[in-house]
């Protein structure tokens, strides 16, 4: 299985770069008189209510969903990082300002903060990774701090400590990379989830804004025509969930790798 | 138990409170005037001006917010921009269509996930487990906003058995409540058959075994029961991803919850009914998780000495 979750994401990956390049189609080019038009050998996904080919808006779609999921998943780790290893390392007051913080937006189910935090700011492409980013940054920060309260009284740590080393340097050199199996397991299930996420929020209206493609900006528009045209669902939707699919496999699979006891208790 | 239940709702407290204040100063990170950006930017300035006095954003901050705890208390969450109506009114109105719709769609989660686990537990390691957890790996990458739709194309279009939204009978509910709860059925799905394998290496298994009880027997009436302690907590923590997903599907099916109401008042730039919405959902988790918290405290002992 993680195999076929990397192969899905390379090849996901392979698409949005060069995809829209071979694809030969703009992904905006408007043909009104075939709009709605089924799948056919000129248009492999059909074309949409517009008449754009909506194979070549998935494939531009793909680097929307891939951009979105990488740069939530870069700000949030980063943050949750640094955040977590701080309150972790020191305790004390900055743990009580960094754990009650993450405990009240931990108390926002799910996406709704994110809903709300759009809902003000306005839809748009970065008011989303904003939104995504101050939710997402606490799992990691949670991770993290757990990690480090487990590694900060390991000998090899008390050892640099007695040497001389600086707080800095203890928490970048010996610390954090002890932390990263766990983030980078974290990181790639974080990535489905973002992606996820992006789509829930484009589906509803409130994130990337048309003529921009994005998956699940297309399934909104595809709700109108569940009727006359399916094909407008259908396919933004399967390339979702296998590219989601495909991160998840993967997030299982490095964490076995990485994680001995947590493969072994899941396989009983 | 008393002081394990008074430690835990003490705990709760500030929380709520957070929650309280985060929600509170969402309106004022409306970029420039808040009351600019509800009415339009063609809104006439005494407009403008009427509503700032309205919401009460001309006076001091913290007298604003001590107006809106006090309000809070009282249950007085402000009065809708749109419709002129108490914004709480509006969603006690909503509140049952949205319980009755998640309740079902955990109803939905648990009558598949349970079979589910329990047949790739007792047949670890063959093709009904691998096919079993590749069907729940399915289920939690499909998005319900694609499900849905799928289920409306297959279920009401061309089929015609059910219709395709609104509110109205048990035929109303089912396309759903099964949008809402099959991704949560995959994960409780995984979670019965990690539980359940657990609990069938413990001894009074092997023991029940030994005294000759068959496999499906000490599978279903000894190890499934114990088995179900986490899951039905994780049931209880996953509320709050179905009063989210709820947001999603209310949408879809045009159902008439606290979801559509607040994606609607997205539309309208109500932000006090926005504000309530949002508030009411964060609170209700809450409240799901301490009541979820102390009824494991409550079935197992250990839980109330940590």
């Amino acid at each position: 299985m993680t195999r076929a979750g990397a192969a899905i994401v390379c090849l996901t990956l392979l698409a949005a770069v060069i995809g829209p390049a071979i694809a030969g189609v703009d992904p905006a080019f408007q043909n009104l008189p075939l709009r709605l038009e089924g799948p056919s050998l000129s248009h492999w996904f059909g074309l949409d209510e517009l008449g754009r080919d909506i194979l070549a808006r998935l494939l531009a779609g793909a680097r929307i969903s891939l951009l979105v999921g990488a740069v939530v998943v870069g700000i949030s780790a980063t943050v949750g990082t640094l955040l977590g290893s701080i309150a972790g390392y020191y305790g004390g007051i900055v743990d009580d300002v960094v754990s009650r913080v993450s405990d009240i937006l931990m108390a926002f189910p799910g996406l709704l903060l994110a809903i709300a935090v759009v809902a003000v700011l306005g839809p748009s492409l970065t008011n989303v990774v904003l939104a995504l980013a101050l939710i997402g940054w606490v799992g990691y920060a949670r991770l993290v701090r757990g990690q480090v309260l487990r590694v900060r009284e390991l000998e090899y740590v008390q050892a640099a400590r007695a040497l001389g080393a600086t707080t800095p340097r203890i928490l970048a050199r010996h610390i954090v990379p002890a932390t990263l199996p766990a983030l980078i397991v974290q990181a790639t299930l974080g990535m489905g989830g973002a992606i996820l996420a992006e789509a829930s929020l484009s589906f509803l209206g409130l994130g990337v804004q048309p003529p921009t493609p994005s998956w699940g900006t297309m399934l909104n528009y595809g709700r109108s025509h569940l009727l006359d045209a399916p094909h407008l669902t259908i396919f933004p939707g399967l390339a979702i969930a296998v590219l989601v699919l495909g991160f998840n496999f993967l997030g299982d699979g490095l964490r076995d790798a990485l994680d001995p006891t947590m493969s072994e208790s899941r396989r009983g | 138990m008393l002081r394990f239940l008074a430690r835990r709702v003490t705990l709760t407290i500030p929380v709520l409170l957070g929650v309280a204040t985060l929600v509170f100063s969402l309106i004022h990170l409306i970029p420039g005037d808040p009351a600019q950006a509800m009415l339009g930017e063609a809104a006439p300035q005494a407009d403008v001006a009427a509503l700032r006095s309205q919401l009460g954003l001309d006076r001091p901050l913290l007298e604003q917010y001590a107006d809106f705890l006090s309000g809070l208390i009282r249950g007085d969450l402000g009065t809708s921009l749109r419709t002129r109506t108490s914004v709480t009114a509006q969603i006690v109105e909503r509140l049952p269509a949205t319980f009755e719709l998640a309740l079902a769609a955990m109803l939905v989660a648990m009558a598949f996930a349970v079979p589910l686990g329990i047949a790739a537990a007792a047949w670890r390691g063959t093709f009904i487990d691998h096919a079993a957890m590749a069907v729940a790996m399915a289920g939690m990458a499909i998005p319900n906003f694609w499900l849905g739709p799928l289920l409306a194309i297959v279920f009401a279009v061309e089929l015609g058995w059910l219709p395709v939204s609104g509110r109205g009978g048990i035929d109303h509910l089912v396309l759903p409540a099964l949008s809402l709860g099959l991704a949560l059925a995959a994960m409780l799905a995984r979670m019965t058959r990690a539980s359940l394998l657990e609990e069938l290496r413990e001894p009074y298994v092997r023991a029940a075994r030994a005294r000759g009880i068959s496999r499906s027997r000490a599978v279903i009436v000894h190890a499934f029961r114990n088995s179900l302690i986490p899951v039905v907590t994780i049931l209880g923590l996953q509320f709050g991803a179905v009063l989210t997903g709820a947001v999603i599907t209310e949408t879809i099916f045009s159902w008439p919850g606290i979801g559509r109401l607040l994606i609607q008042s997205i539309g309208f730039r109500d932000y006090p009914l926005v504000q309530g919405c949002i508030l009411l959902i964060a609170m209700t988790y809450v409240a799901v998780n301490l009541f979820t918290d102390l009824a494991y405290g409550l079935l197992d002992p250990r839980i109330r000495y940590q």
